[in-house]
This record gives C-alpha cells, sequence and structure tokens, in this order.
C-alpha cells in the first residue's frame, strides 16, 4: 500500500524534496514556483496533444483519416504548427492600437492561467486552497472577456469587432447559469473551496461514489454547468463570436502569427480549466469512480476525467452546427436561467428534506417537468406575420 | 422533446467515428502520394504538342502558323517562325517553330488553342505533377519539353486520339488520292501535249517532204 501512496503523491514528494534543497526562509517561495512551473507545462502539453487529436477525431467522424504526414500517424502535427506559427510574420494592423493589440493574447492567456490555482488535479495537489476558490476562479474566468474584447476592439476591423461584441454578449448571458449551476454544489457542501467541494464527494455506497451528479439536482446542475461551459469557451455549438462562414475568424480576425497561436492556446486553456472545473465540482475531483479502483494515483483520475470531457467536447464539435444569434439569447435566458434558479430551489429541498426514496421522487419530478415544459416553449414556433413599418408604409 | 435530435446527432457521428476504424468502404479519400487512381479520360490540364514517329523535332506537327498565340486569351504562348521549310506528314514542305514557349503560369487551361489549331498539332495533357522551385523558368515549357508522342496521346485521351488519328488519316488519303489524280492528269496531259506535239513535228516534218 505504502507503493501506491508513494505513486499517488509522487509529484508532492518531488516538490518537497527539490524545496527542501533551498534555504528554510527561500522554500515556500520555491514550492509555489515549482507548482506553477509544472501548471505551465503540463497544460499546454496536453493542448498540443488535444489539436491534433481533435483534427483526428474530427476527421474520424466525417469518415476521414485527418492529419497523418508529420511523424508516425501525424503525432508530430503540434510540433510542425509550433515552428510554422513561431516563423510566420507578425502582422499589426496599420491603424490598430498597437499596445492593446499587443497585450489582449496576452491578458487572456494569463487569466485563464490563473484559474489553474485553484484546480485540486491530485490529493494535496492545489496551488492555492483558498476558502473562496470557486469564487476566485469565476472571477478570473470572467476577466478573458475583457481581453476578447481588448482584441476585438484594438484590431479597428468589423469582422473583429462584430465577434468581439458577439463574445462579450454571449458570455456574459451565459455566466449566469454558470454561477447559478455551480451555486447548488456550494449549497450542499457548505463550502467555496474546491478542495473541500472534492473531499465532500469522496465517500462510498457499496462500490459506487458519493458524486454529486449522481444526484437529481446535481445531474441537472452538471448538465446546466457543461452546457453554459460550452458557450463561455466559445466551443461549438455556440461559436458565433468566431463563426468562419460569417465573420473570418471573429475577434482574431487581424492576428497572426503567435499572438494567433496564444489565443488559441488561451482558448483551450480556458476549455481545460472549466472542464477541470466541471469535473471538480460534480464528478468528484480525483476522486476514483469505484471504491476497489483507489490504488490509481488520485492525479492520474483527474486527467483521465477531463480527456473523458475533453473527448466529449470534440463529439459535440463534430455533430452540432453553429446556432443562430437569437436562439442562443433564448436559450440563454429562457431555458438555462429558469432551469438554474429551479435547481436551485431543489437543492435545498434536497438539503432539509433529509434520508430518504422522497426526495428523490420529489426533485426528479420537478426537475423532469420543468425539463419538459420549458422545452416545449422553447421550441415552439414563434409565428411571425408580415412586418410592419411604422415610417415607410 | 428537447434534445431528442441532438442525441440522434451524437448517436450517427459516434457511428461515423467506429465505423471508420471497421469499415474501408467508408474511407473513401484516396491517399495521393502512395495511393492514386488513373484520371478520367476527360481530364485536361495544360497544351502539350505532338509529334508523330520517333523524333520530336523531325515529326512535330506544328506548322508554326501562330493561329494558337494569336487566340490565346492569356497570351501564354510565344512562337518563332523558321526560316526553312521541312516535309510534313503528307510530305508537303511546311515551316516550323524554332521556338515554342508555353509559360503554363500563365495557361488557364481553356484548351482555345486546341480548338483552333487546323494541324492537329496541340492537344491537352493530363500530367499535373509539375511542382517546381523555379516558378519563372521552370514553369516556362519549352519545345522540348512541350513535345510529346502520339502514341502518348493516345494513351491519355483514347477516344479523342481515335477520331483524330481518323481525320488524319483521311485527309492523308485525300491528298494522296488528289496528288494521285494530279499526277495522272499531269500525265495525261503531258501524253496529251506529247500526243498534240508529236503530229505537230511530224506535220513539219512532212512539210519538207511535200
Amino acid at each position: 500500500m505504502s507503493f501506491f501512496s508513494d505513486l499517488d503523491q509522487v509529484f508532492v514528494l518531488l516538490q518537497h524534496w527539490i524545496a527542501g534543497l533551498f534555504p528554510v526562509w527561500l522554500q515556500p517561495v520555491v514550492a509555489t514556483i515549482l507548482g506553477v512551473i509544472a501548471i505551465v507545462a503540463a497544460f499546454p502539453g496536453i493542448f498540443a496533444v488535444t489539436t491534433v487529436l481533435e483534427r483526428k477525431g474530427l476527421g474520424r467522424i466525417q469518415n476521414r483519416l485527418g492529419p497523418n504526414r508529420v511523424g508516425p500517424l501525424g503525432i508530430l502535427q503540434p510540433v510542425a504548427d509550433g515552428i510554422k506559427s513561431l516563423t510566420k510574420e507578425d502582422i499589426v494592423p496599420l491603424s490598430a492600437d498597437a499596445v492593446v493589440h499587443f497585450l489582449a493574447p496576452v491578458v487572456l492567456v494569463v487569466a485563464v492561467f490563473l484559474g489553474f490555482a485553484v484546480l485540486p488535479i491530485g490529493r494535496n495537489m492545489v496551488l492555492a486552497d483558498l476558502d473562496g476558490g470557486l469564487l476566485f476562479f469565476f472571477a478570473i474566468g470572467a476577466s478573458t472577456e475583457l481581453s476578447i474584447f481588448m482584441a476585438g476592439w484594438s484590431s479597428r476591423n468589423k469582422y473583429s469587432l462584430l465577434g468581439a461584441m458577439r463574445a462579450v454578449a454571449q458570455m456574459i448571458s451565459y455566466e449566469v447559469p454558470l454561477l447559478l449551476s455551480s451555486v447548488v454544489v456550494v449549497m450542499i457542501t457548505g463550502s467555496l473551496s474546491t478542495v473541500k467541494i472534492v473531499e465532500a464527494q469522496g465517500g462510498f455506497t457499496g462500490v459506487l461514489p458519493h458524486w454529486y451528479v449522481f444526484t437529481p439536482w446535481g445531474f441537472a446542475g452538471f448538465a446546466l454547468f457543461t452546457v453554459a461551459a460550452l458557450a463561455e469557451t466559445n466551443r461549438s455549438p455556440f461559436d458565433l463570436p468566431e463563426g468562419e462562414s460569417e465573420l473570418v475568424a471573429g475577434y482574431f480576425t487581424e492576428y497572426s502569427g503567435f499572438k494567433f497561436a496564444l489565443f488559441f492556446l488561451g482558448e483551450y486553456l480556458g476549455m481545460f480549466s472549466i472542464a477541470g472545473f466541471a469535473i471538480t465540482l460534480f464528478l468528484g475531483g480525483w476522486g476514483a469512480p469505484f471504491s476497489f479502483l483507489g490504488f490509481v494515483p488520485s492525479w492520474a483520475w483527474f486527467f483521465l476525467k477531463l480527456l473523458g470531457a475533453i473527448a466529449f467536447f470534440i463529439w459535440l464539435r463534430g455533430t452540432l452546427p453553429r446556432l443562430r444569434q437569437d436562439q442562443l439569447m433564448n436559450f440563454a435566458w429562457k431555458f438555462m436561467l429558469p432551469m438554474a434558479l429551479l435547481n436551485l430551489l431543489v437543492a435545498g429541498a434536497w438539503r432539509f428534506m433529509g434520508e430518504g426514496w422522497l426526495r428523490w421522487v420529489i426533485a426528479i419530478v420537478i426537475l423532469i417537468g420543468a425539463y419538459v415544459l420549458l422545452g416545449r416553449t422553447l421550441m415552439r414556433k414563434q409565428k411571425l406575420g408580415a412586418r410592419s413599418y411604422r415610417y415607410a408604409d | 422533446m428537447l434534445g431528442e435530435g441532438m442525441l440522434k446527432g451524437l448517436a450517427e457521428t459516434a457511428k461515423n467515428f467506429a465505423g471508420s476504424f471497421v469499415s474501408k468502404e467508408r474511407m473513401t479519400t484516396v491517399e495521393y502520394p502512395e495511393e492514386r487512381i488513373a484520371p478520367i479520360e476527360n481530364t485536361r490540364d495544360f497544351p502539350f504538342l505532338i509529334y508523330d514517329g520517333s523524333d520530336p523535332m523531325a515529326g512535330l506537327r506544328c506548322v508554326a502558323c501562330q493561329i494558337c498565340e494569336k487566340e490565346c486569351p492569356p497570351k501564354c504562348i510565344y512562337i518563332t517562325k523558321s526560316a526553312d521549310k521541312k516535309p510534313d506528314y503528307v510530305g508537303k514542305p511546311q515551316f516550323y517553330p524554332t521556338r515554342f514557349d508555353i509559360d503554363i503560369s500563365v495557361c488557364m487551361s481553356c484548351q482555345i488553342c486546341v480548338e483552333v489549331c487546323p494541324f492537329e498539332a496541340i492537344k491537352m495533357d493530363a500530367e499535373f505533377e509539375l511542382s517546381t522551385t523555379d516558378r519563372f523558368g521552370g514553369l516556362l515549357l519549352d519545345r522540348d519539353q512541350l513535345s510529346k508522342s502520339n502514341e502518348y496521346y493516345k494513351t491519355i485521351h483514347p477516344t479523342e486520339a481515335a477520331e483524330v488519328d481518323e481525320r488524319l488519316a483521311e485527309e492523308k488519303a485525300k491528298t494522296e488520292a488528289k496528288a494521285k489524280a494530279a499526277a495522272v492528269a499531269a500525265a495525261a496531259k503531258a501524253a496529251a501535249a506529247a500526243a498534240a506535239l508529236a503530229p505537230a513535228r511530224e506535220v513539219p516534218a512532212k512539210e519538207p517532204g511535200a
């Protein structure tokens, strides 16, 4: 058992050992820097793997092979992409606001990296165990909107500006259900700390874990959170801000070379951090899915779940067409928001009804009923009459 | 119900994803450099010059009439006419191009040069691996690079080549028949002239005797 617990803590022990080589007063600083280095190295590494796996997966969905030229089976494609984006000319439009244009991708990547600070990657593996970790994450997540608008505004390009305005409208709209759907977890756990949220899901009933996704309110919250997370990261089917067929490339139309690569990196890192947060909130974080699999290192479970979430996102991207702007807004305000509010009510009822089967029945009936009714009103055909003009007639 | 269509779509893409690993028929893409399929007969890209026989320069059908040069919409053909003449496929002395260049970076593959050529000398090629590191000199094809045998033409466009061969054979036969008729007529004329000349010669021959 000692071997498995050592393996579980291998990165923590390594960090302590390296920090131990330094004088005592320097040790906390060194330990923090090591944690930062690990995050800054690991997640862009996953990003590189994801880009090629995404292209190959989308290819398979469309009955193609995908990239297969660079290296065996095309796995070295990200290296070629990296070299290409590094050697490409960096063009800044003549009329662009050069300072803001330069800062936008930097701000995006920095803000996205900050989000990883409160993400528990494994047992004892969190960079900053803040009491308000959840709050910190959403505050940092919201600041990515700023960098996107900086990019769109400073480019002085109509496509960039339109893309940025779409992005801001979309991200503010979906920020509300994203937050409200995660509040249920805070209500049940009684803590904003991400570490405590993971620990609260740590128990087992028989072999099954106590993940929040296996409760009615948790499942509804998880579904709402996933949809809102897709919209928040501008992933398909919510990729209106960068819809190629409409806006060239949206807010990063005027970016080339390595700045473009930074935007690309920021977007994928945002997807990882929000998927990692969904795992932390609803899928038990680094916990094992069955009690008898507890010997597998906790960080391995986190990354396996993360890869699963990424695969699901890619699957959705290969399946769903892009929404229209009015459908997007209708969905956010007429479906997601009422469902999230109702889910708060259900979670409150769940908390105070005590153990037993009755709360399961009540919660499931309320949520499914609301889903069906709201879904019907959302899908109802709008009757649009002839357009009437006030002044032109 | 809301989300029903989404689930159907997800099932469909999952089927595609899994199916692409097991079913060969699903993968319709030809993996180009390793695999290739024969081009269809109507394939065309850039023009080339046809020669008969084995020597490209001797058998070139082109007579440097420069119609194609004048008709070419993007003006990518450059011809220099020869000073001397050499016999063509029917044996008639014709001019020939001392220079025949086509700039394929300008050519738009419209086939007008082929349609206007009265001598079936220029045809469309199907060769497409023309990439070069020199975008000026490498894409300006000269007479030696452009001339390809009639046998090659038959392999890339068999139906069209058969029609052309038939037409040329007919023309050649017609020319030969005409030449033969002309020869016969000339012979007859010569004979008649000889016959006409003979009595005339006889008459004066008689005259001294008369």
